[in-house]
């Protein structure tokens, strides 16, 4: 057929329902463990049942004589890996290197791999397998006294200064200065972790649950010392990540069994592993202190953060990031540092740093407008910077303030008596709170290609992910408008790293990324293509890279804004906390689909919700491992919890962005926990300092008692 | 391939989606793994394999049950209907539609299971059920109003890490109301035809 030159525009920015949506309500759409393979064996990871020592033996014997076990791998016999070398994200965690010595440096660490013909026989050969240890001590013990604490960079510096601390510390009317901590949390998305791999015609084919496909391989090629052209990673469906889905022990372990066996090898993280081997978000113990002059304000501003990392991989949550866009002070001084324990390594965790700096800095923002007598807003709008307070550089935009005032015109803020303690209805003690959210907007380079098809559709390919975010829809969208036609006439092929190299999901820069690139592919295509032309049987296609493009971006600091409003019940009796409404409003970017979007601001703000009020994971000091790492033991909020949670957002496209788009996979959930907590402190007059607000805290809260 | 029964397997024949399926299972073989692997039913999710989650819920004869803990050799004889049982061939049943034009989910991982789930719960409310947040539990009261609160009790079975929620309870609404509107419709064609029978004796 001829193409038709009828310009078409007009995708982004509606409404669309899920272009993979029918497969997901009727059950069609499979995910990592669900792509049937024939002769397929079930391999089942044992893990260390000691926090620290060095494996004297493992007793494969009895094991290997049971019905449909066909092999126990572990570091007696594990093929060679090698680690020296820089990934995408880093050196790898060795973690994921399984079984390469007799160390163990946490409980949980994985010491075998038993495989077998069903998953009954592996699970029950695993758990049969017994493992003799030379058991050593063991030190967990994360506070925030620690003097092995170091500073450690990560993805920013670990410590900015600038001014004397001190000085304006002494000379600020009013003075903040508090500790808060939060808790070991952990991903859970509701997939766990599953690894399909096989040997097909001299090609390692890995069917997974990962947040980039290139990634996966480019990682699996160089520690199994592949040619990484040799790798096929595929993803179709992918039941969320959350930062946790990158290269695990199931991958590897899933290739040395499959390469061992020369059958396809199935690797499943169960529940209860996933709390040891998915990687998880430090607990900080964060310290703030605030100086201000009598009109709020701020001469001083201190932000020490302390997170804990493995004795094998140094990773830092850097929690006292958000206050180098937040907010300047005369003296400004920001500090991440690190512990290392005998515990498993963190990882990125929705809104790395953003998440917990923010419930402190927010929160202590708010104690700041308490003691000026400040509305917490008025606050905010005193203490806007003109500049990056660190960089110096300049904002690509900063509508925070114009968040604030959309959200408190519609949350009702201006009734608000500011006064804590005063309201009551029954049982219940009734108070509103707010906090402001930011998230860096970046962009990483990527690849696609563009395909016009002879029919008159187009197929694009890209090694995107749609983890839940609505990606495909949204580069669907994307797609259509740069092509000129309409979305139907749009195939989108996600999900297979054949695509070639490109951005995975995560750090709110997936959907932003492969946008660009989609554009980029498109731009040319229709460059390319003549009107009235036809279009030969195998098509037009065309490549594109955006390395270049996103290199030539101008430094500037460019991120996404929010204001977070919540009202919350307290009962003081029970110590109950209901959330009973909440509001986020927030400037980030062109929004693509405003359905999905929408759902994913809100899904943010309620991993708020569920940050303040549920999540945390307790670790004993004497086994070094988890109570009741399962998701009893481990709450994440449940419908019951969540109340009517609304999110709308302002006018706010990225200038320097092809398609305007910002990013908005993190930002729904930064703040979000101080304006609960703000909240609580608005209902009870009583401050809590510490994640999450369990119902013994409050009720001890009001006794004098020490918190747990 | 399945081995031939002994004392640790059974031949057993389960009734899923309307279909009979005769299979040899490990007496240890949950329902889940039963529908995932040795079926090919992999709608049905593993999210906890604890029952936790709600992640693996399904019919079994029309009451919601988590799979995870149902042996497959206990579940002879049931009705078990899937999320692949649900749609009348290319129509949607109301409540995947509501889910679907409501975005329902995210990931999608939780949606099979929190789908079972609504259908079960719709009936058992309709059936007059109370639930935790029902303020008269009177038998005598009938069904509450489906209120969001109502609706958040009663799904909290099954969880959403996404946090879809807010969605997910517009769409169990909606998927009520079709219900509750279709029952009317049929209420009142089956007084109708009724009416007929007596005029036409």
């Amino acid at each position: 057929m001829t193409t038709a030159p009828t310009a078409h525009k007009g995708s982004v920015g509606v409404a669309r329902t899920r272009v993979e949506g029918r497969d997901k309500v009727t059950g069609a759409a499979r995910y990592a463990a669900e792509v049937p393979f024939a002769g397929l064996a079930y391999g089942w990871l044992a893990l260390s049942t000691v926090a620290r020592g060095r494996i004297r033996s493992v007793e494969t014997a009895g094991v290997l004589a049971m019905p449909g076990v066909l092999t126990v791998l572990h570091h007696g016999n594990a093929p060679r890996l090698d680690t020296g070398f820089v990934g995408f994200l880093g050196a790898p965690d060795p973690t994921c290197a399984v079984f390469q010595h007799d160390r163990v440096p946490h409980r949980g660490w994985p010491v075998a791999l038993v495989v077998a013909e069903t998953s009954e026989q592996a699970r029950e050969a695993a758990e049969a397998l017994v493992v003799h240890y030379e058991e050593e001590p063991h030190d967990i013990a994360f506070d925030g006294e620690r003097s092995d604490a170091y500073p450690v960079d990560g993805h920013m510096p670990a410590v900015t200064a600038k001014g004397d601390l001190e000085a304006e510390l002494a000379a600020s009317a009013v003075v903040v200065d508090a500790e808060y901590t939060t808790p070991e949390e952990h991903h859970n998305p509701m997939e766990p972790h599953a690894a399909t791999a096989r040997w097909d015609g001299g090609r390692l084919e890995v069917v997974d649950s990962n947040q980039g496909a290139t990634w996966v391989v480019s990682d699996l090629a160089q520690l199994f010392s592949l040619d990484p052209a040799s790798v096929r990673v595929r993803s179709e469906h992918v039941g969320g990540g959350f930062g946790s889905k990158g290269v695990r022990a199931h991958q590897v372990a899933a290739v040395m069994a499959a390469t061992a066996l020369r059958r396809p090898v199935r690797v499943v993280m169960t529940r209860r592993q996933m709390f040891s081997l998915a990687g998880y978000r430090s607990p900080t113990v964060q310290r703030l202190r605030l100086g201000a002059d009598a009109g709020g304000r701020l001469r001083a501003l201190e932000h020490r953060a302390l997170s804990l990392t493995s004795t094998v991989h140094e990773f830092i949550e850097p929690s006292a990031g958000a206050a180098r866009v937040m907010y300047d002070a005369d003296a400004h001084h920001t500090a991440n540092r690190v512990v290392r324990l005998d515990v498993p390594t963190p990882t990125w965790m929705r809104a790395p740093g953003e998440a917990p700096g923010s419930f402190a800095l927010e929160s202590a923002l708010d104690e700041l407008a308490e003691k000026c007598g400040l509305d917490p807003i008025e606050l905010r709008a005193r203490n806007e910077p003109e500049r990056g307070p660190v960089s110096g550089l300049p904002f690509s935009g900063r509508n925070l303030i114009a968040c604030f005032r959309e959200g408190a015109r519609r949350f009702g803020w201006a009734d608000r008596d500011p006064r804590p303690g005063l309201r009551r209805e029954g049982r219940w003690l009734l108070g509103t709170g707010t906090a402001a959210a930011s998230f860096p907007a970046r962009a990483r380079p990527s690849t696609a290609t563009v395909t016009a098809e002879a029919d008159g559709t187009f197929t694009v390919r890209i090694s995107a992910a749609d983890i839940g975010t609505g990606a495909r829809t949204a580069l669907t969208q994307v797609a259509a408008d740069a092509l000129e036609v309409g979305p139907e006439r749009v195939r989108m092929r996600i999900g297979d790293s054949d695509f070639g190299p490109a951005m995975i999901a995560g750090g709110s820069m997936g959907t932003r990324s492969w946008a660009w690139a989609i554009t980029a592919a498109a731009d040319e295509l229709r460059e390319r293509l003549i009107p009235g032309a036809g279009i030969p049987p195998e098509g037009v296609t065309v490549r594109s890279d955006t390395t270049a493009a996103v290199a030539a971006l101008t430094e500037t600091e460019r991120h996404s804004f929010g204001a977070q409003f919540a009202e919350v019940a307290v009962d003081v009796a029970t110590g109950e906390v209901r959330v009973r409404r909440m509001l986020g409003i927030f400037a980030a970017g062109r929004i693509v689909n405003p359905l999905t979007a929408r759902n994913q601001f809100v899904g943010g703000m309620i991993w708020g919700i569920s940050m303040a009020l549920h999540e945390e994971a307790v670790r004993d000091r004497a086994s070094g491992g988890h109570y009741a790492a399962d998701l009893a033991g481990y709450h994440v909020s449940a419908h019951a919890d969540v109340p009517h949670v609304e999110a709308d957002w302002i006018d706010d496209p990225d200038p320097d962005d092809p398609v305007g788009i910002k990013g908005i996979g993190e930002i729904g959930i930064v703040g979000a926990a101080a304006a609960v907590a703000n909240a609580v402190w608005h209902a009870t007059g009583v401050r809590h300092r510490s994640l999450p607000i369990r119902p013994d805290r409050v009720i001890l809260a009001g006794t004098g008692e020490p918190h747990a | 391939m399945a081995p031939a029964p002994t004392s640790t397997y059974s031949s057993i024949t389960l009734s899923v989606n309307g279909d009979k399926h005769t299979l040899t299972v490990d007496h240890r073989t949950t329902l889940l793994d039963a529908l995932r692997e040795r079926l090919d039913l992999t709608g049905t999710k593993k999210g906890c394999d604890q029952g936790q989650c709600g992640a693996c819920t399904v019919l079994l004869d029309g009451r919601r049950t988590v799979a995870c803990l149902q042996l497959a050799v206990a579940a002879e004889g049931r009705a078990i209907t899937t999320i692949e049982g649900l749609a009348e061939g290319e129509q949607l049943h109301p409540a995947q539609q509501a889910f679907l034009d409501l975005d329902g989910y995210q990931c999608g991982y939780c949606t099979p299971g929190q789908i079972c789930s609504a259908v079960a719960m719709i009936e058992e409310h309709a059936a007059g059920w109370p639930s935790a947040v029902t303020d008269d539990v009177r038998p005598e009261a009938g069904p509450p109003p489906l209120t969001a609160d109502e609706i958040r009790e009663r799904m909290s079975g099954n969880l959403c890490r996404c946090g879809a929620y807010v969605s997910i309870v517009q769409a169990v609404a909606r998927a009520a109301a079709v219900r509750a509107e279709t029952t009317a419709t049929a209420h009142t064609t089956h007084t109708t035809m009724t009416t007929q029978t007596q005029g036409a004796a």
